[in-house]
């Protein structure tokens, strides 16, 4: 009991001092080694002539540039709509309940994902040697139409359909737990008020799922922006092969390099910025369901109670 | 509420009914009819299966075995030359458009606004023009007492506003029968009396209600009759003065002894 009572008074006097902080003595060596590693790394950016700063101006604006990251830019959202759309019908799929529809979206979903979009690239790239026509007919009896391969899946076609489909794999997850992420209470209502499947899925429950479906899909859009630059395989003129056709030309492949990723840099971070504010916009929840689907919304719909402060 | 002289026609019909899940049997023969115009309460203990026979009635459960018919039709399915035959979702839509419910849990639409909830389903479903159904959910509105919470989210609104849009939703589309599924178990004690006067004005108006409740004076004072379900049959049933006041059977004298 004495001991007790002489730790009591010993906490109750230590109540009325400061807080002693814990001491980081290190932190002062690991200033000191970034502080002179990054010294070293700014002067060789500026004295190091093999950077080419020179060329990295020169080239920054030329046309053969901004063409290629316009071409960027246009193959990043034909393949996230193409990804988008896909998707959703994959997640649909996969959520319909029929074993044999679930299973071909389970399998897709499997495939794409399964292997590299890069080899998914060449794939497409290299579709005639695999079929060197393409017809449309009745199998094992009349054709109808009759394609040279190569002239329906030119470069961009492949560059699209490689990109794209590989993205409806991704997204189709993201969708899927959207859509997993809404209340069934909120199919039950629209059902007993006469409402048909599609419907209840475009009207309530799609709409619903957005909060957790778009900011993941802001995530893969950043990402698909850089990935991209894949399909210079295909000799596509997006940012990246036009740098290389550029290097090619005068043997400045570093500057040049140099010059793309910046771009790439500017552009990743314009859409950070934007996705930031689409992530704070769709956190902001109005809905009390309870998130029943993937990691994803169950982790979405955590960080929503965290930022509502428990005030219901 | 039945008038006397008015002669009683069957709006819910229900002969041995069986649901299972599964392995288990949760109805195991449900024998019971709902005249037009009545009001009916169905007691039971937690887990004897009243949601599920609320739920089979508008066929968002299906039936083990049995038959059960609205209004004269077979739920989930129709007879052509003396056969059952399943219907297509359009059909199933079709008939439960006609019967209205109401959840425990509000399930009103988040992302919509009040007018907007009231008027999804008959814009939707009904095809109404968008001009009437508003005037029609504006009516109904006021008639719920929210006259003034048109362009609210639910979000926005206390648990008995939303379960009193929830009503005025299910109502916006006409239907013939109302199934309330426990509307005021979810509720503050203090808000249970607003839904509660809702659903007995709701029920002089002569509409077929057939309401899961445990409050047992909504029971004595609206409720045309009252059935006890236990064990996944009907244990007792009749008018309320009878089973509520002077039960027969020792189960539900258990209950109604708790309950109260
Ligand atoms: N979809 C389902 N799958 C499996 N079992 C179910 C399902 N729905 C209900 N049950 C079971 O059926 C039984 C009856 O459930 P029901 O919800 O109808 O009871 P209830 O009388 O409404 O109870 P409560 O008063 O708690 O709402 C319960 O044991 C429940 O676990
Ligand atoms: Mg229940």
């Amino acid at each position: 009991m004495t001991a007790t009572t002489a730790q009591d008074s010993r906490s109750l006097s230590a109540a009325d001092q400061p807080v002693v902080k814990t001491r980081h003595p290190w932190k002062w060596v690991g200033y000191v080694v970034i502080g002179v590693l990054g010294a070293m790394f700014v002067t060789s950016l500026v004295q190091n002539p093999n950077y080419g700063w020179d060329i990295v101006a020169e080239y920054f604006f030329s046309t053969r540039i901004l063409d290629g990251l316009l071409k960027t830019l246009q193959l990043t959202v034909i393949a996230m709509v193409l990804g988008v759309v896909l998707g959703v019908v994959l997640a649909i799929m996969r959520l319909s309940g029929f074993p044999v529809i679930a299973g071909v979206a389970w399998l897709y979903i499997w495939f794409f994902r399964g292997t590299p979009v890069f080899v998914q690239l060449l794939f497409w790239g290299y579709i005639s040697a695999l079929y060197p026509t393409l017809s449309l007919g009745v199998p094992f009896g009349p054709q109808f139409f009759s394609f040279e391969t190569n002239s329906l899946v030119t470069p961009v076609v492949a560059a699209i359909l490689g990109l794209g489909l590989n993205e409806a794999a991704y997204m189709a997850e993201i969708v899927r737990a959207g859509i997993l992420s809404v209340d069934s209470g909120q199919t039950e209502a629209s059902q007993a008020l006469g409402m048909r499947q599609g419907r209840i899925l475009r009207r309530i429950v799609l709409p619903q799922a957005m909060r957790v479906i778009i900011p993941p899909t802001a995530n893969n859009t950043i990402s698909m922006l850089k990935t991209t630059s894949l399909v210079s395989v295909l000799a596509f003129p997006e940012l990246l092969y036009a740098a290389q056709l550029i290097y090619s030309d005068n043997f400045r492949t570093i500057p040049l390099l140099i010059t793309a990723s910046l771009w790439y840099l500017i552009v990743t971070s314009i859409l950070t910025v934007a996705q930031y504010y689409i992530e704070k916009r769709f956190s902001r929840g109005t809905s009390r369901s309870t998130a029943s689907g993937g990691r994803l919304a169950r982790l979405l719909t955590m960080q929503r109670r965290a930022d509502l402060g428990g005030s219901r | 509420m039945t008038t006397v002289n008015e002669a009683k026609v069957p709006m819910v019909v229900a002969e041995n009914v069986h649901k299972s899940f599964g392995h288990i049997e949760v109805l195991k023969g449900i024998d019971l009819t709902v005249s037009k115009g009545e009001v009916m309460t169905l007691l039971g203990p937690s887990g004897s299966g009243k949601s599920t026979f609320l739920r089979l009635i508008n066929h968002l459960e299906t039936m083990t075995s049995g038959r059960l018919a609205v209004d004269g039709k077979y739920v989930g399915y129709k007879e052509i030359n003396g056969r059952l035959h399943e219907l297509r979702e359009r059909e199933v839509a079709e008939r439960r458009s006609e019967i209205g419910m109401v959840f425990q849990r509000f399930n009103l639409f988040p992302h919509m606004n009040v007018v907007e909830n009231v008027i999804e389903a008959p814009v939707g479903v009904k095809r109404e023009k968008r001009t009437v159904a508003r005037d029609r959910a504006m009516t109904l509105l006021e008639r719920v007492g929210l006259q003034d919470k048109t362009h609210a989210y639910p979000a926005q609104l206390s648990g008995g506003q939303q379960q009193r849009v929830a009503i005025a939703r299910a109502l916006a589309m006409e239907p013939k029968l109302m199934l309330f599924d426990e509307p005021t178990s979810a509720l503050d004690p203090e808000l249970v009396g607003e839904v509660l006067d809702v659903m007995k004005d709701l029920a002089s108006t002569g509409i077929t209600m057939i309401v899961v409740t445990h409050e047992m004076g909504f029971a004595k004072e609206v409720a045309d009759s009252v059935v006890f379900i236990d064990g996944g049959v009907v244990v007792e049933a009749g008018p309320p003065e009878q089973v509520l006041v002077n039960p027969q059977h020792p189960r539900t004298q258990g209950f109604i002894s708790k309950v109260l």
